[in-house]
């Protein structure tokens, strides 16, 4: 048996490695993704302050804290028994709709897409932002730092910092929205409409003009059927901040519709030896390893789970580009790389959906606090911009946490990226020949979920370089790669 | 300058936070990028660990590690980066104080591991299965690293030369940070790189040098926007916590909780918090008038002292960890 060890750097380093074994033909026999921490948020919250929890949570991920935050408060809403006043609700989804226009230009321009729009086979060295730059232009790259900083900038205004937001208080927020913040979130939102629809011509230019790449999304290596999980509202159109959790099976049609207190009946975890990070499963189908299709409880979220998940966006420009996607791929799309347009239709739906909200006559109302009830249990769900993330506290009668459980965004999403670098392995590795391009195409299976351990643990938020080590059957190194 | 300076960057058990704080300063890295080659990014850059243990000792000008030590990965990288590098900065509360991940020194690995992998409720896992640092699969075998009983700083695990603090560390002071490196006017060694005064001396809030009877905590009791917080009840650290932020969180009417670390007056946050409570808490009372039982009754109001007062800095502080049962 051969061993190829996928490595951030090497073994001893980095947040994530990948460990490939090939059998006597040279064939890859399986893979593994091995998340190496644990930060044990679970235990040492409790015994703290209930009204800490959305400040002491955003630290499980310094990239999504604003999800983490509300997912937390959505918690103690329902543990405290305590409805927000409209105004609150709609200026906490007006600032998760900051967080998504960051991230997901974060992940396209700096993470993900250098793979499109530099190409798959481009040197590494490339294959980055200032690779970005120079085949898209100086102009575009000032436009994306610039975006990024206005969706930061949205969080700022609303949460006090934008990494590691402080405005959620059960039963509300903190601080009105002044007219003159509002008016400023008003023009940062309306400019960021403009930049995802550009952002979307890039993309449609790039990479949908170019066979090569639409092939390479539609081909087996990057294709699994899976469930889909996301939430929607009662349309059954994408929401990011409320709403009901469904689930579609691998041909599309519902399976699952649930409130976020019922998730114990439908989602589980299961635990294996050799990661800390654990694998959550669909519970009406039971974990049945690492496997795919119907009768597997496997489910993906995030951008693509969300939008197979849904019947639509609930704005007119992403519900648009919506519908060019599932013309164009066939509903569901269960083409992994299809994650990335997904995503820049979010991009799209976030910013009209931010001009919307800043432009609400109610956004700016003193009424957004409500008097918190008495402490009991209470679960919270938000979309993070990689998945459904959940919050469930239970507190004593002194409002101090007595228990916790959480599945993280990313974490939903593990047993699936698992399978996607084991098949984008066998799929592309044949008779033990390992080159370059081979171990960026298998890097790219995974990097289209915008994998983001942090949410588990935490994982690279950048590309990750690789070490791949090739063993033979004594166990002896024959081949080093690096790149 | 004649020649560029070299700078690394690594994280260790941290958020990513501090990653995105380094993003945030915008246009300015490209001022970075005039003076600087980054020689080591894991995030963002292609150098790999063999390149780094491969650099001549001090090869690296200045290091920004950010993260606390929690495994065997961590720590072997931080001495390693220690080795390689002239200047190593602690950036960010998890480098300089331990920050919110390490409250799980309130507790050990065996708790930590029973709570996640066993009692969590979504967990089905009757046997009992946890993470093990070698396991052997049917094609081989598959190491992680260890998980440690207890979170270190960076500064009680290899010498420091400098703390950026902050959780994240504020926008301006990364900023004043590389202007003082670019000129290559870096205060002594161990310095804190930030201002010398406490979060309350950059809090516009107006203070009455009122004593307070009754503590509030944030969900109890709506402030008054232009009154100070902890005059109205409730506990803002303020008063112990180092400036360089702005009192961002009090611009959105919520209490300081620490994250700057220590104004350079205290010994640690905790001890300076409960000296400034002790001369803030009141009773209506003459001195004389009330009773020890009094007192407690007031003191018994702050839930969770050790969560409150070192949110941020439990393992670099006099308590450092719960002494655990053997």
């Amino acid at each position: 048996m051969k061993e190829i060890v996928i490595d951030p750097i090497t073994r001893l380093e980095g947040h994530g490695n990948v460990s490939i074994f090939l059998n006597d033909k040279g064939e890859v026999e399986n893979a593994y993704l091995k998340i190496p921490e644990l930060r044990g948020f679970e235990k040492f919250c409790i015994g703290r302050r209930a009204e800490l929890m959305p400040q002491l949570t955003t630290r499980i991920c310094g990239v999504c804290p604003v999800a983490h935050h509300f997912a937390s408060v959505k918690a103690l809403d329902a543990a405290f028994n305590v409805e927000p006043p409209s105004a609150a609700k709609k200026l906490r989804e007006l600032m998760n709709c900051g967080y998504y226009i960051y991230d997901h230009t974060l992940h396209f321009y700096y993470l993900g897409g250098p793979d499109f729009i530099v190409g798959p086979d481009a040197p590494a060295e490339k294959r980055n932002i200032l690779g970005v730059i120079e085949k898209a232009g100086l102009d575009v790259a000032k436009e994306v730092i610039k975006h990024r900083a206005y969706g930061q900038k949205i969080t700022a205004i609303i949460g006090g910092k934008a990494t590691h937001p402080v405005c959620a208080i059960p039963g509300g927020i903190s601080k009105a929205l002044s007219e003159e913040n509002r008016q400023e979130i008003e023009t940062l939102a309306k400019s960021s409409v403009e930049f995802a629809k550009f952002t979307l011509k890039i993309f449609h230019d790039l990479v949908l003009g170019n066979s090569k790449y639409l092939d390479l999304i539609k081909s087996d290596a990057y294709t699994m059927n899976t469930y889909y999980m996301g939430t929607v509202d009662a349309k059954n159109k994408v929401n990011f901040y409320d709403g009901k959790v469904r689930v579609v099976d691998p041909s599309g049609k519902e399976f699952l519709k649930f409130e976020p207190k019922d998730y114990l009946k439908h989602v589980g975890e299961h635990v294996e030896e050799w990661t800390y990070s654990k694998f959550p499963y669909l519970k009406k189908i039971g974990w049945k390893g690492f496997a795919y299709g119907p009768d597997s409880g496997v489910y993906r979220v995030g951008p693509l789970g969300r939008l197979n998940a849904s019947d639509g966006m609930a704005t007119p420009l992403a519900q648009a580009e919506y519908e060019v996607m599932y013309k164009t791929l066939g509903k569901p799309v269960h083409g992994t790389l299809a994650f990335h347009w997904a995503r820049l239709i979010e991009l799209l739906y976030a910013a009209e959906r931010a001009v919307e909200l800043a432009k609400d006559p109610e956004i700016t109302s003193t009424n957004i606090r409500n008097k918190p009830g008495t402490p009991g249990e209470g679960i919270g769900i938000v979309e993070a911009a990689r998945g459904t993330l959940i919050h469930h506290y239970t507190l004593d009668k002194d409002a101090m946490v007595k228990d916790v459980n959480m599945i993280v965004a990313t974490t939903n999403n593990y047993p699936a990226i698992c399978m996607s670098i084991r098949d984008a392995a066998k799929g592309l590795i044949h008779g033990g020949k390992v080159d370059q391009g081979i171990l960026n195409k298998v890097e790219m299976a995974f990097r289209a979920y915008d994998p983001c351990f942090g949410c588990a643990t935490h994982f690279a938020v950048g590309q990750m370089p690789l070490t791949v080590e090739v063993f033979d059957s004594n166990k002896q190194r024959i081949q080093t790669l690096q790149r | 300058m004649s020649q560029k300076l070299k700078i690394a960057f690594y994280w260790a058990a941290s958020c990513g936070g501090c990653e995105i704080a380094v993003l945030d300063i915008n246009e300015k890295i490209l001022d970075v990028v005039k003076i600087a080659d980054i020689v080591f990014w894991p995030v963002a850059m292609d150098v790999k660990y063999k390149d780094v243990e491969n650099m001549p000792d001090k090869y690296i000008d200045i290091t920004f590690f950010n993260g606390s030590i929690r495994n065997s990965e961590q720590e072997h990288m931080a001495k390693l980066l220690r080795k390689k590098s002239k200047t190593l900065v602690a950036f960010g509360s998890c480098a300089h104080e331990g920050c919110i991940p390490g409250l799980a020194n309130l507790n050990n690995r065996d708790e930590i591991f029973e709570q996640v992998y066993v009692k969590d409720k979504s967990n089905v896992n009757p046997k009992a299965v946890m993470p093990k640092t070698t396991t052997t699969v049917k094609e081989g075998t598959l190491k992680i690293p260890e998980f440690y009983d207890t979170v270190k700083t960076l500064g009680q695990t290899v010498d420091v030369d400098y703390y950026l603090p902050g959780c994240p560390p504020p926008v301006k002071l990364i900023s004043n940070a590389i202007d003082a490196i670019a000129q290559g006017k870096l205060p002594p060694k161990g310095s804190v790189l930030a201002p010398l005064k406490a979060v309350c001396d950059e809090c516009p809030r107006k203070r009455d040098n009122k004593k307070i009877t009754k503590i509030y905590r944030v969900h109890e009791k709506a402030p008054d926007p232009d009154r100070c917080l902890m005059e109205q009840g409730i506990i803002c650290m303020g008063f112990a916590t180092r400036s360089g932020c702005g009192a961002q969180c009090l611009n959105v009417d919520m209490p300081c909780t620490g994250c700057g670390g220590a104004t350079p007056n205290q010994p640690e946050v905790g001890a300076g918090m409960i000296t400034a409570l002790a001369s803030i808490l009141g009773i209506d009372k003459e001195p004389g008038q009330y009773t020890d039982e009094d007192v407690e009754k007031l003191m018994n109001q702050i839930k969770d002292p050790v969560g409150t007062f070192y949110m941020y800095s439990l393992p670099a502080s006099i308590l450092k960890r719960k002494v655990m049962k053997k």
